[in-house]
C-alpha cells in the first residue's frame, strides 16, 4: 500500500479536479472530460505497450484511431439495399482480384529466390492488377455513389449493435500494423517514427476519399447508440421518479405546482444528458480496467520481462534467443489494435464519424504528449497521463483566458492587443501542451509515475 | 502545331508548378537534412519553423507597405526576408540554448531529441497562431503574371496558353542561388568542410580540433535561413496558413528521406523528384491525348492515374518503396 502512495495520491488528486469541475462548471461538462478521459486512457494504453514495454515508436496513431472508427460505421450502419445492388458485384469481384493479387504477390516471393526478375514479375503483377481491379471497380463504384448521395451514396455496413464494433475496431487496426510492421519495423526507430507518420497520413487520405466505403467527408451521422436516448429517458416514468427522488429537497422549496412541474422537466432533461454520458462511463470504465487488468498481468509475465530485456538491449535479447523481430511485430500489433478499440470507442460516443477530423496534431502527438507526460512503461502512469493531459487541453481556454485577463487587466476591454489576446485563447492549449512536455522532459524525463519494475 | 500544343500544355501545368513546388520542398528538405546529419535528431518542428519565419516576413512586409516601401513590380517581402532571417536565426539559436543544448551536451538518444522538437513543435504553432491567427493570408503585391496565358496564345498562335506566375519564377531564381551558395559554403570553404566532417565522423572530427559549438551555431543559421526563405517562397507563391504548413512537413521528410538523409544535394533532388511525382500521377492527361491522338482514338475518362485526393499518398507511397527497396535514399545518405 505504502508503495502505491504516490499512484494513489496522483488519481485522487485528478479525480478532485474533474469533480471541481462538476461542481463549478457542470456535471454534465466533468462527464465528458471523463469520458475522452478513459478513452485518452485507452490510446495511451496502446502507445504505452509499444514504446513503454518495447520501445517501438509509432506516429501512426491517428491512423489506428480513424480505422477503428471506420469499423464502429461499417457494424452498425444498415446495409442500403440499393447500393449493394447497384454496384456490390463490382466491388465483391475487386475485393477478390486485391486477394488474388496479394496471394500471387506471396507465391512469386516463396518461389522464385530474390533477384531483379523476380522484382520485375512482381511489379508487372501490381501495376496489371491495379489497372484491372480499377476497370472493375470504376463502375461500381460510380453507381454505388449515385445511390441518393444526400443521404447515403455508400454501400453501408452490418447493422449489427455498435459495441462489436469495439472489437472489430481492434481487428481492423491490428491488421493494419501487421502490414506496417512487415514493411517497415526494420527501420531505427526515427525513421520508424516518420514512416507510421506517413502512412497514416494515406490511410486518412483513403478514409477521406473512398466514398463509397465511409461517405468520406460527408461524414455518417446518427449511429446507433449502445446506451438509450434523452429523448426516450425523458418519457420514462422511472426516470422522472429518479430524477424527482434525487431532487426533492430542492423541488419542495417550489410551492406553485406549474412551477414546480417546470422545475421538475428542466431537471429530467439536465438529469437525462448526465445519465447517458455515465452510461458511457460505465462501459468505457470496463474496458479500461480489463485492459489494464491484463497489461499489468502482461507486465509482470515471463513475456513482459522479455520484452524489457530487448527494449533495453536488443543484441543481448537475441543472444539469449529471442526472436526480436517476431516479438516487435507481436508488441507492434498488440498496441496497434488496443488504439483501435479507442478509436471504434471513440466514435461509438459522438455518434458520427467525420474524416475530416482526423487530424495528427489531435491524434498523434496529443497521445504521445499524453505517454511521455504520464510516464512510459508504467500502465497507471500512461493513464494518468491521458487523464491530466486531456483535462488541461479541456480546461486551457477557460485557463488562458483568465491569464490573459490577469495580464492585460490594466487595459480598456477594446485595446486592440486584449481583444487580440482574448481571440487567440484556443490556441493557449498547444502552448501549454508544449511548455509541459518540455518542461517533462527535461526535468522528469520518466513521467510524472515513472516506470518502476519490482521482481515478484 | 498539335504536338506543340500539347507540350505546352504539359509545361503549363505539370512542369512549371511542379518546378516551383519543388524548389519549395527542396529547401526544406535540405533544412531537415543539415540538421539530421549534423544535430542527428528527426526535426518534427521543420513545418512550424517555416512557418514562424513566413510569420515575420509577412508582419515586416505589412510594416513595409504601412510606410510606403515597396519594389515596384516585385513583391515588397523580398525586402522583407532578409529582415525576418535575422529575427529567424535569433530564435533558433534561443531554442537551441534553452531546449536543444541540453539534451546535446548529454548525448541523449536521437529519438528523445525527436521527442523535444515535438514540444517545440506545439510551442512554435501556438506562438505563430496566438500572433497571426490561423486563418489564410496572402501578403503577395505586385505584378503577377510574368507571361499571361491570353498574351501568349495571341504572341504564339497556339490554342493552349503559357502562365508564368512571378512568384514562381522568383521561387526557381532564389532557390537556385541559394542552393549554390550554400554548396560552394559546403564544399570550398573551411567552415563549410569541417561541418561536413563533423557529420561524418564526430569523434574524428572533434579530435583534429574542430569546435563544436562553432558548428552548432553555424547549422542552426543556415537552418533558419533556409527555413524563412523556403517558407516565405511558399506562401508568396500560394498562400500562408499555419495548419498547411504544419502538413507540408511530410512532403518535406518524404523528400529528404527520398534523397538519401545527411546528403544536402540528395534532399535538394528528393524536393523535385516529390514534386513531380506528386503532380505527374495526379495529372488528368484527357487534353494531352486528345491533341496527340487522332480523333477516333480519344479517350472519354480524364485519363488521371489518381485522383488529386491522393497528392500527398503519392509522395508518401514513394517514400515507402524507396525505405524497402534502398533504405539509404536515391543518393546515398546514411544508413537507416
Amino acid at each position: 500500500m505504502r508503495k502505491n502512495l504516490n499512484v494513489i495520491a496522483a488519481y485522487t488528486i485528478m479525480m478532485g479536479l474533474i469533480i471541481l469541475v462538476g461542481i463549478f462548471q457542470s456535471w454534465n461538462i466533468a462527464l465528458s472530460i471523463f469520458n475522452l478521459c478513459l478513452i485518452s486512457a485507452v490510446m495511451t494504453m496502446g502507445a504505452n505497450i509499444q514504446w513503454g514495454y518495447a520501445g517501438l515508436i509509432n506516429f501512426g496513431i491517428m491512423g489506428y484511431t480513424a480505422l477503428g472508427g471506420l469499423a464502429a460505421v461499417l457494424i452498425s450502419v444498415d446495409p442500403v439495399q440499393e447500393a449493394w445492388s447497384a454496384g456490390g458485384s463490382n466491388i465483391l469481384l475487386s475485393l477478390l482480384l486485391i486477394i488474388g493479387m496479394v496471394l500471387a504477390v506471396r507465391y512469386v516471393l516463396k518461389k522464385y529466390e530474390k533477384s531483379k526478375v523476380r522484382t520485375y514479375i512482381i511489379a508487372t503483377i501490381i501495376i496489371a492488377g491495379i489497372i484491372i481491379i480499377r476497370f472493375v471497380s470504376e463502375p461500381g463504384i460510380e453507381a454505388i455513389e449515385e445511390v441518393d448521395p444526400a443521404k447515403t451514396g455508400f454501400l453501408g455496413g452490418f447493422g449489427l449493435p455498435i459495441i462489436f464494433s469495439w472489437i472489430v475496431g481492434a481487428l481492423f487496426a491490428g491488421g493494419l500494423a501487421f502490414v506496417i510492421g512487415k514493411v517497415a519495423l526494420g527501420l531505427r526507430a526515427d525513421y520508424l517514427a516518420i514512416a507510421t507518420l506517413l502512412i497514416s497520413e494515406i490511410v486518412i487520405a483513403i478514409i477521406k476519399h473512398e466514398d463509397w466505403l465511409t461517405r468520406g467527408v460527408k461524414n455518417v451521422i446518427g449511429l446507433k447508440r449502445p446506451a438509450p436516448y434523452e429523448v426516450n429517458l425523458q418519457q420514462t416514468d422511472w426516470f422522472i421518479n429518479l430524477v424527482e427522488k434525487f431532487n426533492l429537497s430542492k423541488l419542495n422549496l417550489i410551492t406553485d405546482l406549474n412551477e414546480r412541474q417546470a422545475a421538475l422537466n428542466q431537471f429530467v432533461i439536465e438529469g437525462s444528458s448526465i445519465f447517458v454520458k455515465l452510461c458511457y462511463s460505465g462501459l468505457f470504465l470496463i474496458v479500461v480496467i480489463i485492459l489494464l487488468i491484463l497489461t499489468q498481468k502482461a507486465l509482470y509475465s515471463p513475456w513482459g520481462r522479455m520484452m524489457r530485456a530487448i527494449r533495453d538491449n536488443e543484441e543481448a535479447a537475441n543472444a539469449m534467443g529471442k526472436n526480436v523481430v517476431k516479438q516487435h511485430l507481436l508488441i507492434f500489433v498488440l498496441g496497434s489494435a488496443i488504439v483501435g478499440i479507442a478509436g471504434a470507442m471513440l466514435v461509438t460516443q459522438d455518434g458520427l464519424f467525420t474524416p475530416g477530423s482526423y487530424r495528427p496534431m489531435r491524434y498523434t502527438f496529443l497521445i504521445w504528449v499524453m505517454v511521455i507526460v504520464g510516464g512510459s512503461g508504467n500502465n497507471f502512469g500512461a493513464i494518468l497521463g491521458g487523464f491530466v493531459v486531456w483535462f488541461l487541453w479541456i480546461e486551457s481556454a477557460p485557463i488562458g483566458l483568465y491569464l490573459v485577463n490577469l495580464t492585460t487587466a490594466g487595459l480598456a476591454d477594446t485595446h486592440f492587443l486584449k481583444v487580440h489576446l482574448i481571440e487567440s485563447v484556443p490556441y493557449f492549449r498547444f502552448l501549454m501542451m508544449g511548455i509541459g512536455l518540455l518542461l517533462i522532459m527535461r526535468y522528469r524525463p520518466k513521467g510524472i509515475l515513472p516506470e518502476k519494475i519490482e521482481i515478484k | 502545331m498539335d504536338y506543340i500544343n500539347a507540350i505546352v500544355l504539359l509545361l503549363n501545368y505539370i512542369f512549371v508548378p511542379a518546378l516551383a513546388y519543388g524548389s519549395q520542398l527542396a529547401l526544406g528538405a535540405i533544412f531537415v537534412t543539415l540538421i539530421y546529419g549534423i544535430l542527428r535528431f528527426a526535426n518534427f518542428a521543420t513545418g512550424d519553423m517555416m512557418s514562424f519565419g513566413t510569420m515575420v516576413t509577412i508582419l515586416f512586409t505589412w510594416y513595409f507597405q504601412s510606410i510606403g516601401i515597396s519594389l515596384g513590380i516585385l513583391p515588397t517581402a523580398l525586402i522583407a526576408i532578409p529582415f525576418a532571417i535575422i529575427f529567424m536565426v535569433g530564435y533558433m539559436l534561443l531554442i537551441d540554448k534553452f531546449v536543444f543544448k541540453y539534451y546535446r551536451v548529454s548525448k541523449s538518444p536521437p529519438v528523445q531529441l525527436a521527442m523535444v522538437s515535438i514540444g517545440v513543435m506545439f510551442v512554435t504553432q501556438a506562438v505563430v497562431r496566438i500572433i497571426i491567427g490561423p486563418s489564410d493570408r496572402r501578403f503577395f503585391d505586385g505584378e503577377k503574371f510574368l507571361i499571361k496565358a491570353g498574351e501568349f496564345k495571341e504572341m504564339t498562335g497556339l490554342n493552349e496558353g503559357l502562365a508564368i506566375k512571378s512568384t514562381q519564377v522568383i521561387t526557381i531564381v532564389v532557390t537556385l542561388i541559394l542552393v549554390s551558395a550554400l554548396f560552394w559554403f559546403l564544399n570550398q570553404t573551411k567552415t563549410g568542410k569541417s561541418m561536413r566532417a563533423y557529420s561524418d565522423n564526430e569523434d574524428l572530427a572533434l579530435l583534429s580540433g574542430i569546435d563544436p559549438k562553432k558548428i552548432v551555431m553555424i547549422t542552426w543559421i543556415i537552418a533558419g535561413v533556409l527555413a524563412t526563405i523556403g517558407g516565405a517562397l511558399y506562401g508568396l507563391d500560394k498562400s500562408f496558413k499555419p495548419f498547411t504548413y504544419f502538413n507540408n512537413m511530410l512532403p518535406i521528410f518524404a523528400a529528404a528521406i527520398v534523397g538519401g538523409i545527411g546528403n544536402p544535394f540528395g534532399a535538394f533532388l528528393g524536393g523535385y523528384v516529390i514534386a513531380f511525382s506528386e503532380i505527374l500521377l495526379t495529372y488528368a492527361y484527357k487534353k494531352f491525348f486528345m491533341y496527340l491522338l487522332p480523333e477516333s482514338l480519344e479517350p472519354n475518362t480524364l485519363v488521371q492515374l489518381l485522383s488529386t485526393d491522393y497528392k500527398f499518398a503519392v509522395s508518401f507511397s514513394i517514400l515507402v518503396i524507396v525505405l524497402l527497396y534502398r533504405p539509404s535514399g536515391i543518393f546515398k545518405g546514411k544508413i537507416l
